[in-house]
């Protein structure tokens, strides 16, 4: 039998790395099922514990899901999130990535809000190489994301990122908002937004839940990008995100450059997890 | 209401029989759920440890204040030692004896530096300062503009110079500016960085080094979770903070970070962030942050609210008369004063634990539009008449209402209305029994 230190040991590590006491403890008794199945109950195996915990969250993470594409005319994404968790960065990242697929991608400057977004987002649009449709600073999202959605189609483009202000979820008339830039999006390119993903923070506590929650009520985010993976946070709430709401993570940001996006690998994350303990 | 209020009252002394003290079982079952309130909270584990173990040894033996249950009493204690935590130090804004006054603010990405900066330098130029604002964020794309667009707009200086120029060079250039044009205060903006950024770190450092900031804040956003403790020890170690600044409070988060970060500095938190808009900053209030934290505001102010309205004695002696049955109008208006000193009714009814999972409660309207005109007419009353309703005849029911502005049919009402009430309370006893049916009968008045 594994010492129930160890385990202590594993619940800490769980709940530093942000997992939350409630999934903590729901993983923690599906290693023991899973030990029973398998029949290694008794394994005095500190590694056989630490393999199945591992194997849990990666079945709760489900497998990797790659990004929805349109059948036909270009695919819209509409990147949201809280303030400051990486949404610019995310889409010049983004972008970069589909025009390295040689694809043909505009931005939509639909945040209009924060002084200076859009500046910020057509420096992104050169680096990677996109065009971006903007209006002045305080003009309605909505309309900017319709211009960017006419502009695609006219000139038969691949990609449409839109890159939308940062807004706290308990705000609803900003959500509404958001709503309602999703709504114009939808009318104009049928089956448009074909991915709404969710930027949440590495950092991020347990408000992360109720973030994913608010987003999802608002506008059915079909993705989570995770980004500031480069710092100390491991970004364990995705994981009651998943088991609750179940919203798959998709992307993760490593790093401020251009290149620093990465498809989501749940292996790798549990690995990273108890990246201390096997050190 | 009147239920509910006698019977935790008789609850009360039920449970502070052979309970003058705090036993060591009710402070580990109540320690239990503040444990788990502070870890959702996002408090640091290890934080959390160290304050459980901290408050148990408070705690145990200590007296259970008389309108307390242990329960209740144990958070109490958790609350102020929360808020001493939190306090305490002066967490004004550090001023030079020789001005410029220079300010640094840090921290990770996108934790809301350069708000921040604006909304400080807005809050200086309010207090009839000369703020300058310096843009020595000179990596992040469009970050010098976003400082130039806030400086404008609040009519306040910026120092700047070109995206990519050394960040430390423009930090000394800015001071000098500040104290070239008379500034007062001069607030350095700077990149966002990760603490376990060396290069980035010791930029820092040097940077301090040069420009001599009487106070360097780290900015932190209050939705962080476990990892604060690793930012704020990191970017203290290398700075030695002066204080923190709290941001984007005006979410849901429950804000352990402001604890986590206190408790691995010893820093205070000087200012919280409650919004986008440009004049939405405030000092800190560690009362406030305390019972943020720990998720039960509403215990908390029904704990302080029962402290400051209950009177042991009239509650004993009330029980008492419910008992036999000798329940005076005179006791009903005491009655009707306590429950006043408490607050509104139904939001006393919604704070009581336990409330809102009772059936039908939540529909539960308290009219204390009706409750006012009971009072009335009972303050019009004579002592005598309170005592003895008995010799309330037509006369005087026209005097008591006009004394207190309502029908004689609302008089006659009252009074049918207390003698049933007295009626049922004889005939059982003054169990709750008979409350209860009194009030799904609709008898007592302002129970609906
Ligand atoms: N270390 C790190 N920083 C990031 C990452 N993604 C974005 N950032 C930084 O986070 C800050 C906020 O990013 P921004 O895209 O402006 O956030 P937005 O407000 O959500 O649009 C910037 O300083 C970015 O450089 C990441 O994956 N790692
Ligand atoms: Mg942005």
């Amino acid at each position: 039998m594994v010492d129930s230190e160890f385990l202590e040991e594993l619940e800490a590590i769980l709940i530093q790395a942000d997992v939350g006491i409630n999934t903590t403890e729901r993983l923690l008794s599906g290693i023991s099922e899973r030990l029973k199945e398998s029949r290694q109950r008794e394994a005095s195996d500190e590694e056989v514990v630490l393999r199945a915990l591992k194997d849990e969250i990666v079945a709760v993470l489900g497998p990797p899901e790659p990004l929805r594409k349109a059948e036909e005319g270009p695919t819209v994404i509409m990147v949201v999130g809280v303030n400051g968790t990486g949404k610019t960065t995310t889409v010049g990242k983004l972008g970069h990535r589909f025009r390295a697929q040689g694809a043909d991608v505009i931005f939509g400057a639909t945040d209009t809000f924060r002084a200076a977004a859009i500046e910020q987002l057509e420096i992104w649009g050169e680096r990677a190489g996109a065009r971006v449709i903007r209006h002045e600073e305080g003009h309605d999202p909505a309309a900017v994301a319709y211009d960017t959605c006419q502009a695609a189609k006219a000139r038969g483009a691949d990609y449409v990122i839109l890159d939308t202000a940062g807004r706290l979820h308990t705000h609803v008339n900003l959500m509404r908002e958001l709503e309602k830039t999703k709504r114009v999006v939808g009318r104009e390119i049928p089956g448009a937004p074909h991915e709404i993903l969710l930027v949440l923070d590495a950092t991020a506590g347990q408000n992360g839940l109720s973030q994913a929650k608010t987003f999802r009520e608002a506008v059915d985010v079909t993705g989570i990008v995770l980004t500031k993976l480069d710092g100390t946070a491991k970004g364990g709430i995705v994981l009651a995100i998943r088991d609750s709401l179940e919203i798959p993570v998709k992307l993760i940001g490593i790093g401020e450059g251009i290149d620093d996006l990465r498809d989501f690998d749940p292996i790798e994350f549990a690995d990273a997890i108890f990246y201390d303990l096997d050190a | 209401m009147f239920e509910n209020l006698t019977q935790r009252l008789q609850e009360t002394f039920r449970k502070l029989r052979g309970k003058g003290k705090l036993s060591e079982a009710d402070v580990e079952e109540a320690l239990r759920e503040i444990r788990i309130a502070l870890l959702e909270a996002d408090v640091n584990f290890k934080v959390v440890r160290d304050f459980i173990s901290n408050v148990k040894m408070r705690a145990v033996g200590s007296e259970v204040s008389a309108s307390l249950t242990p329960g209740q009493q144990v958070i109490k204690i958790v609350n102020s030692e929360l808020t001493e935590l939190m306090g305490g130090r002066e967490s004004k804004i550090r001023y030079a004896p020789k001005p410029p006054t220079v300010i640094m603010l840090v921290g990770l990405q996108g934790s809301g530096k350069t708000t921040t900066a604006a909304k400080l330098a807005y809050l200086f130029k309010k207090q009839g300062r000369k703020p300058l604002l310096v843009a020595a964020d000179t990596w992040r794309p469009a970050a010098i503009k976003q400082l130039l667009v806030l400086g404008e707009k609040i009519g306040v200086e910026v120092f700047s110079a070109e995206e990519g120029e050394d960040p430390v060079e423009v930090a000394s250039k800015g001071v000098d500016r500040g104290k070239f044009l008379g500034c007062d205060t001069v607030i350095v903006d700077t990149r966002g960085r990760l603490h376990v950024d060396d290069d980035l770190m010791a930029e820092l450092g040097s940077m301090q080094k040069v420009i001599m900031p009487q106070e360097v804040l780290l900015v932190v956003d209050a939705m962080t979770g476990q990892d604060a403790v690793n930012v704020a020890s990191s970017f203290d170690e290398r700075l030695e903070l002066s204080g923190v600044i709290l941001t984007k409070l005006d979410g849901d988060a429950r804000g352990g970070a402001a604890l986590s970060t206190r408790a691995v500095t010893g820093k205070p938190i000087k200012f919280v962030g409650v919004g986008e808009k440009i004049d939405a900053l405030e000092p800190f209030h560690p009362d406030r942050m305390a019972s943020r934290i720990l998720g039960m505001g509403d215990i908390l102010s029904l704990i302080e609210k029962a402290e400051a309205a209950y009177d042991k004695d009239k509650a004993v002696e009330l029980r008492e008369k419910l008992k036999t049955a000798e329940f005076t109008l005179e006791d009903f208006q005491d009655q009707l004063e306590q429950m006043q000193k408490m607050g509104p009714l139904d939001e006393i009814l919604r704070m009581i634990p336990g409330m809102s999972r009772i059936k039908g409660a939540a529909d539960l309207q308290v009219d204390e539009h009706h409750l006012r005109q009971i009072e009335a007419i009972i303050n019009s009353m004579t002592p005598e008449e309170r005592r003895n309703p008995e010799i309330i005849d037509g006369s005087r029911r026209r005097r008591i209402a006009r004394g207190s502005g309502v029908r004689v049919q609302d008089v006659n009402a009252l009074l049918r209305q207390f003698n049933q009430v007295k009626g049922l309370l004889k005939q059982f006893g003054g169990g709750g029994k008979a409350k209860r049916r009194a009030m799904r009968k609709g008898i007592i008045p302002f129970l609906q």
